[in-house]
């Protein structure tokens, strides 16, 4: 079964990135909201994980969120997808089902 | 497509009621179906409307009345949840024998059925907390 997994806390704050990526399966998918935002940055020492991860699942970040906090496109990952909230949308109707990792 | 929203945070807290209340009005927009938002746990607080933010800050509350009112949301406000944290409406308000009820227009308190039964008819939930 296909999954959109949320997860809205910095890696740096809370586990739920790392709760998530040990359960999420091939083919699903991770989109990063709120402070979520956080693990999609380049640099970070997050990095590693979230590319690792990038070969089984698909990446997206919450493009509003990632805005308020002052990041660009320029700042993120390389193959991680910006959505707005119709995208959001999109992306909870073409995954069976959503998972919040709160 | 159908959709439950379950709102598990009060506002002015998290971003979680602001994130909850875009991705509804961005659902909305898309032509799918909201069958009923739930407000769960600290999240009911979004219902008082005795809130009273600053006015140059987006009063929550008020917001989701107006999208309720414009789209015949069904906002249901979960009771135990409710009543813990005083949040009533005006037949509560007699039962209990309080001298004030403070529940926003559109919301209503019903019980934790009301989530499982959306989550029975629904297609999707997606859940909003902290």
């Amino acid at each position: 079964m296909s999954i959109l997994h949320t997860v809205n806390k910095s890696p740096f704050e809370k586990n739920n990135l790392e709760s998530c990526l040990r359960y999420a399966k091939n083919g699903s998918a991770v989109l990063l909201i709120e402070d979520g935002i956080y693990a999609a940055l380049a640099g970070t020492a997050f990095e590693k994980a979230v590319v690792t991860a990038m070969s089984e699942l698909d990446f997206y970040c919450l493009a509003p969120d990632m805005k308020a906090r002052g990041f660009l496109e320029s700042n993120m990952i390389d193959g991680i997808k910006l959505v707005d909230y119709a995208g959001f949308v999109d992306l909870t109707v073409e995954y069976e089902k959503v998972q919040a990792w709160l | 497509m159908k959709f439950v929203i379950q709102v598990n945070e009060g506002p002015y807290q998290h971003q979680t009621a602001d994130s909850a209340y875009q991705f509804t009005r961005a659902a909305l927009a898309r032509g799918h179906e909201v069958l009923r938002v739930f407000f769960y746990h600290d999240g009911v607080n979004n219902g008082t409307r005795l809130t009273s933010p600053p006015q140059d800050d987006r009063n929550i509350v008020s917001r989701w009345s107006a999208l309720a009112a414009e789209h015949g949301l069904d906002l249901v406000i979960c009771v135990a949840a409710a009543y813990r944290r005083g949040i009533l409406d005006e037949s509560e308000m007699k039962r209990l024998d309080k001298d004030a009820h403070n529940l926003a227009p559109g919301f209503r308190i019903s019980g934790l059925g009301q989530l499982i039964e959306g989550v029975v008819l629904a297609d999707r939930l997606v859940v909003f907390g902290d």
